[in-house]
């Protein structure tokens, strides 16, 4: 008996530890596949036609700029908007309000974060785009302005418990110091917390871009999908047409190993190099990262 | 002089301070509460048992909602039999077995990378690998296997926290005991950490059944007139079946698409619902 419990201890250890290497071999294994089905766009087509301005895949124009300032000038504009408003909510939740605000702001707050990005889309078309249509007298209401208001609300959750859990690993000590030296809460908030929590609230901030930059169904509901290269801030306005809308949008049409499929994949190894440069910076900023870590991901 | 007049002012600053970022919060709280107020309202006078378990008919246009329901339960229930034990063992292994050593930052790298990589990626991965590679076309099973990989990070960094939170007196009692290691794992940090993880693998399926770019060229299909026979079929899903009818289908009635958005929120709030309860009920009841 002593026997077969040591077997079953060793396999059930060894089966354990493959799990928590499952994670490598699987963004591995993402990066593969997106290399295996994307690196052939690069020999079907030249350099110079990837980096052109024309993205119409049916005369074989696969130019990726305007899709690139597409995603640009939409996670530009929702982090315009997350970015104030996440870390003003992160500063309440954690230095103002009253215990039993806090019991109901986080909830609410991640309850945002649990919205589906579709139903999100659904009501941009439905009331957001027409409101905006009437109200800044455009020619359509599927702009790069509602795309990233939406996408600005869907960062918020994102940023806010990021930031928060910076605030909230701030001593203590730190703010009654503050108060002792004769500050008012406000000027420990400004001049005390934020600025000992600084790396935290960038980690937040980045996540929160992270987020929305690769967010696929609302901007393809509501952006317009124009593929038009965007060059000012008159660009949010007009309809635009993101890296990711277009993946979701035309790979179902395609025909598997053609340029257009590999092109596709290739779009995909892009926003896969872009998230893991902000994931990779982010959490190298040092900070308390087991409690984060939770946080990020919830 | 300046220091005066800043200490005669700084309470009026504090008040105005005060006052504007109250103003941000209710800015962000009320679109939450509109939202989901404004679908349980518009969407309420669509549901009835015919929309409910009825199949869809008009070029769907009319008649019900089940399959996408059905669908979604069954890409719900398939991401959990994958990731599931998998998050939890791999939370296991970063909580009780792994040092503290390069391969372990590795994995914990990989797992943020796993958070952050957009949805649309990880469709395309499981039509590379899932769908055209293994050959499992666009099924349920290649669908579920996208979801679960895109949910691991988030019931692995929940559980592995509820399994830290368990005090190491625990493990140490257990031990002096005589039981092996895996014999206290099992048998008492698993069950002390349960609420946690169960918290954990909530929100993570949550989110697999709210999602809809992984699914779109893996498993979603456009319209469905019966419910899938085998996990190699496709299924129609709530989330891909409200994009479908909000932009591909002219004069679809506005009522069918409130009640879907609704279906689809009431389902997914549910989950968000349960797990916060049982968080803090755990947390409530908590005797360590």
């Amino acid at each position: 008996m002593e026997k077969s419990l040591s077997w079953r201890e060793f396999i059930i250890t060894r089966l354990i530890q493959a799990s928590g290497y499952s994670a490598i071999l699987f963004v591995g294994l993402i990066f593969f596949f997106l290399l295996r089905e994307g690196l052939p766009a690069l020999s079907e087509v030249d350099a110079s036609s990837l980096l052109n301005i024309r993205w119409y895949p049916l005369e074989s124009h696969v130019g990726i700029l305007p899709l690139i300032s597409g995603s640009l000038v939409v996670t530009l504009g929702a982090a315009l908007i997350a970015v104030p408003f996440g870390i003003g909510t992160a500063v309440y939740i954690s230095e103002i309000a009253p215990r039993w605000m806090r019991e109901i702001l986080k909830p609410l707050v991640e309850l945002l974060g649990g919205l589906p990005s579709v139903v999100l889309g659904f009501l941009g078309i439905l009331v957001l785009a027409p409101f905006l249509r009437v109200f800044l007298n455009l020619p359509t209401g599927l702009t790069a302005l509602t795309g990233s208001l939406l996408l600005g609300g869907i960062a918020v959750p994102t940023v806010v418990s990021v930031a928060e859990d910076a605030l909230d690993s701030v001593p203590r000590a730190y703010r009654e110091g503050a108060w002792a030296l004769g500050a008012t809460k406000w000027q420990t908030i400004w001049r005390v917390t934020l600025p000992a929590a600084k790396s935290g609230v960038l980690t937040a901030v980045m996540l929160g871009v992270g987020r929305a930059i690769g967010e696929t169904m609302t901007v393809m509901m509501v952006t317009g999908n124009a593929p038009v290269l965007a060059t000012g801030l008159g660009s949010l306005f007009s309809p635009v047409r993101t890296m990711t809308a277009t993946i979701a949008a035309e790979m179902g049409e395609v025909a598997n190993g053609s340029t257009h499929y590999h092109v596709l994949f290739f779009i995909g190894m892009v926003l896969f190099i872009i998230s893991l440069v902000v994931n990779i910076i982010a959490s190298s900023v040092v900070f308390r990262a087991k409690k984060r870590a939770e946080r990020i991901l919830s | 002089m300046m220091t005066k007049f800043l200490s005669r002012n700084r309470h009026t600053v504090q008040r105005l301070g005060f006052i504007a970022i109250t103003m941000v919060v209710i800015v962000t709280i009320i679109p939450i509460i509109g939202t989901i107020v404004f679908i349980l309202v518009k969407g309420g006078s669509a549901i009835s048992l015919e929309f409910l378990s009825g199949f869809p008919h008009d070029g769907m246009r009319a008649g019900g909602i089940l399959p996408a329901i059905i669908g979604t339960l069954y890409l719900t229930l398939g991401t959990a039999v994958f990731s599931v034990p998998l998050g939890i063992a791999a939370a296991i292994y970063l909580s009780e077995y792994a040092k503290d050593n390069q391969v372990t930052r590795l994995i914990r790298l990989a797992i943020i990378n796993l958070a952050g990589i957009p949805s649309v990626v990880y469709g395309l991965f499981g039509l590379g690998l899932f769908v055209l590679f293994l050959k499992f076309g666009t099924s349920i099973l290649a669908a579920s296997l996208t979801l679960s990989i895109m949910t691991l990070p988030v019931i692995i960094s929940t559980a592995e926290e509820a399994l830290r939170a368990v005090p190491q007196s625990f493990r140490t009692v257990s031990i002096s005991l005589g039981a092996t290691r895996w014999q206290t794992i099992s048998r008492i940090i698993l069950k002390e950490a349960l609420p946690g993880i169960l918290t954990g693998v909530i929100l993570g399926l949550e989110r697999a059944a709210g999602e809809t770019a992984p699914i779109l060229f893996t498993g979603a299909a456009f319209f469905l007139p019966r419910l899938p026979h085998s996990v190699f079929d496709a299924t129609m899903a709530l989330p891909y079946h409200l994009f479908v009818i909000s932009t591909q289908v002219p004069e679809m009635p506005i009522q069918i698409q409130y009640g879907t958005a609704l279906v689809l929120l009431v389902f997914v709030l549910t989950m968000n619902v349960i797990a916060t309860v049982i968080r803090s009920r755990a947390r409530a009841r908590r005797q360590w």
